[in-house]
């Protein structure tokens, strides 16, 4: 059996040293104290293995590469000074799209050039049946990663609307291709024709469009996390076939990452993986019962005065942020109210759902970026005992993860996902846009209607404004 | 090597960030997905090996083009990390 070299040993250990920062730097994130340092060992780890891999080839051109780098990187550098907190889950989905197209291009040229690989045999140009598999499968799982991303990116970045797409016969088409894409594969093996590769690569691309278009923007961390993953999965795939220890390492671990974080992110909406992939969230129930049979119930509509006059006289608040409240970029002037509560001897705590955003984690960035200190903000189930002893519970850009019927109603589509149970507050401020939308899975909330709950109607960051504003009289 | 042994190392990679994934705090999951996605452009490896071994024609140039894509991940990934995670900061105690 033909078998790729071995990597010389220093070589091998550079590489194997680099995996070992990778792993430091992931964990330095346990704790905000330790995730600068662990950062450092990130960077670290990737210098050794572009600076070993630079030292053990011979280019003919060094200009050329140092030229790619130098360009990338200011790009990568300019774009993450510049981009606003609030838009973090599409450059995420941007930077996944990069790595998902590196690894096509990467894969391209191993199969164009298998030689420089060492994953030919030289007599024959012929390349190794193993190295063709991964390859084939790499570069599938790269392109998928691609264009999913893109499709992510375009949705989150608002280019593309929120709403899922439904093609009809979808579940039969995306299977097709999939099939289509997995007998390729293994096809490769006994043929190594250009056509068979490009048609993989092709379809991948495909795949990866179809397989993202129906999923709905509250879905979206999923999406997020899981081409996460996929990006993990197709470095290591890439690691595979060129025998590269660093790629592997890190492969399996951002591959892990990414299906924990997806899996956390289901697990918070009690939704399949299944059922997420399959798409379509949010498209059918709105439609369903957003008729005129609804019945109008009694709510009570309250100014800033009303909200600040409660907060003041409160001894504990405790604030829900939603992605209404990255949408209107009201986290500066929350944290102003925050202060100004403080000041006046209320006691103010953060709550925050593991689905809060688009992403995982988005609300805790935004907050921190407004200077809302890490141990005043908690996680769902930190503080959801606590909700009995708030006197006020701030809802701000947050709806469907505060909804009861998640709870009590079997037949919502909500049932059985975990929530803020803010309605055991003794009185409830909901900042919210307008009466009409009813959140992303179209239900409404039995909290708006509640006797002691005040609806604020208003662009999140207006009213909380308005609210520092009667607080600083 | 043979494939036995990149399977090993393969699969203990994902038992090791299966358990240190699990201990990253939720605070800190947005920087998780950017450094992930840094660290996974370590991918860079095959494009540089790409640009230099296949002499010249096309996939040289698919090398070059992965640096630069890698490159735009390893430098922004980082720096948007460390960006965010000097934003964490504790309570001041006074």
């Amino acid at each position: 059996m033909h078998e790729v070299a071995a990597l010389p040993w220093p070589v091998a250990l550079a590489y194997l040293v680099s995996g070992i920062l990778f792993i430091l730097a992931l964990r330095g994130l346990s704790s905000p104290a330790t995730s600068r340092r662990g950062n450092r060992f990130g960077m670290a780890g990737m210098a050794i293995a572009v600076v070993t891999t630079i030292a053990t080839h011979k280019f003919l051109d060094m200009a050329e590469i140092i030229g790619a780098i130098v360009i990338g990187g200011v790009i990568g550098f300019i774009i993450a000074r510049r981009i606003a907190m609030t838009a973090m889950p599409q450059l995420v989905a941007a930077f996944h799209s990069l790595v998902g197209m590196a690894a096509v291009v990467v894969g391209a040229a191993a199969y164009l050039s298998p030689l420089a690989f060492g994953i030919a045999d030289p007599a024959t140009g012929e390349i190794f049946a193993a190295s063709r598999i991964e390859m084939g499968l790499g570069v599938a799982i790269g392109a998928i990663t691609f264009s999913g991303s893109v499709i992510a990116f375009l949705k989150l970045n608002g280019n593309m609307s929120g709403k899922p797409i439904m093609l009809p016969g979808r579940h039969v088409i995306n299977l097709a291709v999939l099939a289509g894409i997995l007998g390729l594969v293994a096809y490769f093996v006994t043929d190594q024709s250009g056509w068979v590769f490009w048609t993989v690569t092709a379809l991948s691309f495909v795949i990866g469009f179809l397989l993202i278009i129906p999923i709905g923007g509250a879905d979206m961390p999923v999406v997020v996390s899981m081409l996460n993953s996929y990006s993990g999965w197709a470095a290591a795939a890439m690691g595979f076939t060129l025998h590269n220890t660093a790629m592997i390492i890190t492969g399996a671990l951002v591959g892990s990452s990414g299906a924990i974080l997806s899996y956390i992110m289901c697990r918070a909406m009690n939704r399949s993986f299944i059922s997420v992939i399959a798409g379509g969230f949010g498209a059918e129930t709105g439609a369903a019962d957003g008729g005129e049979a609804k019945e109008q119930r009694p709510w009570k509509r309250g100014s800033a005065e009303d909200a600040a006059f409660l907060m003041e006289q409160a001894d504990n608040v405790i604030i829900v942020p939603g992605y209404g409240m990255a949408v209107s970029q009201a986290q500066h002037v929350l944290r102003e109210m925050t202060d100004l509560l403080k000041e006046k001897g209320v006691n103010v705590k953060f709550a925050i759902h593991p689905v809060a955003g688009r992403m995982p984690g988005h609300m805790n960035v935004l907050l921190a970026e407004a200077n809302v200190p890490y141990d005043e903000v908690f996680e769902l189930e930190d503080i959801n005992s606590e909700f009995g002893q708030a006197d006020v519970a701030f809802v701000i850009g947050a709806n469907d993860v505060t909804n009861p019927a998640a709870k009590t109603d079997k037949t919502s589509p909500i049932y059985g996902m975990p929530i803020l149970d803010v309605a055991n507050a003794k009185s409830v401020l909901f900042v919210k846009r307008s009466m009409g939308g009813v959140g992303y899975a179209g239900v409404d909330n039995d909290v708006f209607y509640m006797d002691n709950t005040m609806m604020l109607l208003a662009d999140a960051k207006k009213m909380v404004e308005e609210i520092v504003k009667a607080l600083s009289h | 090597m043979d494939f036995i042994s990149i399977l090993s190392i393969f699969v203990l990679a994902c038992f090791v960030g299966y358990y240190v994934v699990w201990s990253v705090t939720p605070a800190l999951h947005t920087p998780l997905m950017a450094v992930t996605n840094a660290i996974s452009s370590v991918i860079i490896v095959g494009a540089l090996i790409a640009s230099a071994e296949a002499g010249e024609g096309l996939a040289k140039w698919l090398g070059l083009a992965g640096v630069v894509f890698a490159s735009i991940n390893i430098f922004g990934g980082f720096a948007v990390t460390e960006r965010m995670l000097a934003m964490y900061k504790k309570k001041e105690r006074k």
